[in-house]
């Protein structure tokens, strides 16, 4: 999955085919999506998929994520055996779905389930983006939906990952009713003391940035995460001024009061077991 | 001049040709009387064919027909008392919505809408009837008032979406919307959805959490416009039409997808030819919802919004391996 590293400027860069095969064997190395230093493989995925020169957060499969997130053999999968349907009939769609199956390994665009972080029991959702970037269609929702209902009935925390480009336009309306559909999810787990964290990681945009994403107690990002409703280009052509580079990043977000905290990946782990702690058995008020 | 829309060209053409046979035979020798009871009668016809075959794209252009009537046209037909209320208490006041209170048949209600322009100027004050995270926070203020006040809550909906800009964006529109879905999900007392003209994604659906969805006939609902659907698949903004049909945004999709409750019928040619009687039909319809809602605890209430929710979607469950 060598090109999958790669951004899309990358990949039509002019260095000729011959020569970026001499450089960067297939499955050893990689190369920084932002400062283009090449690295081992091994030692990119020992370092979290942060590029150990300039930083740089690349995407991060879901079970990597499970693996850095949770104690060794700790991790237990719910509804794995979801998969989609094609509910408007839309050509094409199932073939785009078993690509990337193939692709990822991945049923759908989100894995869920528990485990513990530093012993403390939580539920997760974690989003891929590498699976139709991600998008949110009827069983994302609906994963998520069951995994917040468990996590009410076993009082787990629940901690979501989101990486996700919005909508799954192949499911029309139905992926919209998404948003609504984990909503109230939300709702009821809130209402009845359950705390959810969401960490946006790149890229949380459009109908998933404008639902559960944003709904966490606390709501936190990775570095440089890309998040945001509208896209920059329909913003400029509405607008008709160019934005800053910065605009809908972490940071931008972090600076406009939309987010609790930018986190390092290195650190998110360590943070999420001391929010745990100060949360064990939901607050200190009885 | 009011406004043809590209279907209805055939009929716009034999009514005028009629109308200038009956013109020209007025005050002349010449009696045309059977030609003039022909056409008539396939005028009649034409009509028929046309308006009871509608298809996804001729409702596309009735929901965005410049005469189509509003969230304000409805409240002031369907509706006595209406005092509209300004601002967020946080920003501004964005009137891209109208918020207020009102009485429906002698009931106190909470009335919420997206409100377009009728013309350039007042569609500009109004952002063509696409919110700011201020226009969402009003609403969700109203909405609070509305559960302290135990009025239930009716939102009419029409946009095109949120708005997609700079300030937008800065002042937290996922924020402010994915708010109201949530809080609408956990509002205590009934919710009344009604999309009277176009339900473009996340804009429309941070009003349109309830306990009933209701669309009118031609109105259509969808996580993208045509347009961008066309843009965004086909790399063609141009192939709108198919792409009106392939995402399935009618109210008889969205009825089929297992969406919405209820499906308001409309106006032969359009609510527009006749708001009297298109409020008359959507009024009955509310006074049926409110009914039935009204006879629920609020813990009915809100078990039945979830149960509304759990269910919508469509997947598959293998056996685990
Ligand atoms: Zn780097």
């Amino acid at each position: 999955m060598l090109k999958d590293f790669f951004s899309k400027k990358r990949k039509y860069a002019s260095i000729p085919r011959e020569e970026a095969k001499q450089d960067i064997p297939q499955g050893l190395m990689q190369k920084c999506n932002n400062c283009q230093k090449i690295f081992y493989r091994k030692e990119m995925i020992k370092n979290l998929n942060v590029c150990p020169n300039c930083g740089y957060h690349h995407q991060m499969p879901a079970y990597d994520r499970i693996d850095a997130l949770f104690d060794e053999g700790t991790f237990e999968e719910w509804d794995k055996e979801l998969t989609s349907a094609n509910p408007l009939g839309f050509p094409g769609y199932e073939d785009k779905l078993e690509k990337d199956r193939q692709k990822t390994d991945l049923n759908e665009a989100i894995v869920t389930g528990s485990g513990s972080i530093e012993g403390k029991k939580a539920s997760v959702a974690v989003m891929d983006s590498r699976f139709r970037m991600g998008s949110m269609g009827s069983v994302v929702g609906e994963k998520i939906a069951r995994a917040i209902e468990k996590a009410g009935e076993q009082s787990l925390p629940f901690i979501i990952f989101t990486a996700s480009g919005g909508a799954r336009m192949q499911e029309g309306v139905l992926s919209l009713m998404q948003m609504s559909k984990t909503s109230v999810a939300i709702q009821r787990f809130s209402a009845n003391g359950g705390l959810m964290v969401s960490i946006m990681t790149n890229p949380t945009t459009g109908g998933v940035s404008a639902s559960f994403a944003s709904l966490g107690d606390y709501n936190f990002a990775e570095p440089g995460a890309l998040i945001g409703f509208a896209g920059r280009r329909i913003i400029e052509q509405t607008i008709r001024e160019n934005l800053p580079d910065d605009f809908q990043t972490a940071e931008f977000q972090l600076e406009h009061g939309q987010l609790d905290k930018v986190i390092a990946r290195h650190d998110i782990k360590h943070t999420l077991s001391t929010l745990l702690d100060i949360h064990q058995s939901r607050g200190g008020v009885s | 001049m009011k406004q043809v829309l590209e279907f209805e060209k055939p009929v716009v053409e034999l009514r005028e040709k009629i109308a200038e046979l009956k013109s020209f035979t007025k005050g002349s020798e010449i009696d045309l009387t059977d030609e003039i009871t022909t056409l008539e009668k396939r005028l009649e016809n034409l009509e028929n064919d046309i308006y009871e075959n509608l298809k996804p794209w001729d409702r596309v252009q009735i929901a965005r027909h410049s005469e189509r009537p509003t969230t304000l046209d409805y409240i002031e037909s369907l509706f006595t008392d209406f005092l509209e209320f300004h601002g967020d208490r946080l920003f501004g006041d964005d009137e891209a919505i109208v918020a207020g209170i009102a009485k429906f048949n002698e009931m106190p209600v909470t009335v919420i809408g997206h409100q377009r322009g009728k013309e350039t100027k007042e569609n500009i004050r109004r952002s063509f009837g696409m919110p700011h995270p201020e226009g969402y926070r009003k609403a969700l203020r109203h909405m609070k008032q509305a559960e302290k006040f135990r009025r239930p809550v009716i939102c009419f909906i029409d946009t095109k979406g949120a708005y997609p800009g700079k300030a937008a964006e800065e002042r937290g529109q996922s924020e402010a919307i994915a708010r109201n879905l949530m809080e609408m999900a956990g509002l205590q007392v009934p919710i009344i959805c009604v999309v009277i003209g176009e339900g473009g994604s996340g804009g429309a659906l941070a009003l349109g959490v309830g306990d009933k969805i209701h669309m009118l006939e031609n109105s259509t609902y969808s996580v993208i416009s045509p347009e961008g659907a066309a843009a965004l698949l086909w790399k063609d903004s141009g192939q709108a039409q198919r792409a009106a049909e392939t995402m399935k945004i009618t109210s008889y999709d969205l009825k089929e997808l297992d969406v919405i409750d209820e499906i308001i019928q409309e106006v032969r040619g359009g609510a527009h030819r006749d708001i009297k009687q298109q409020a008359e039909y959507i009024g009955k319809v509310l006074a049926d919802s409110l009914n039935e809602l009204g006879a629920l605890t609020k813990e009915e209430l809100l078990e039945k919004r979830w149960e509304k929710y759990k269910q919508i979607g469509d997947y598959t469950e293998m056996e685990p391996q």
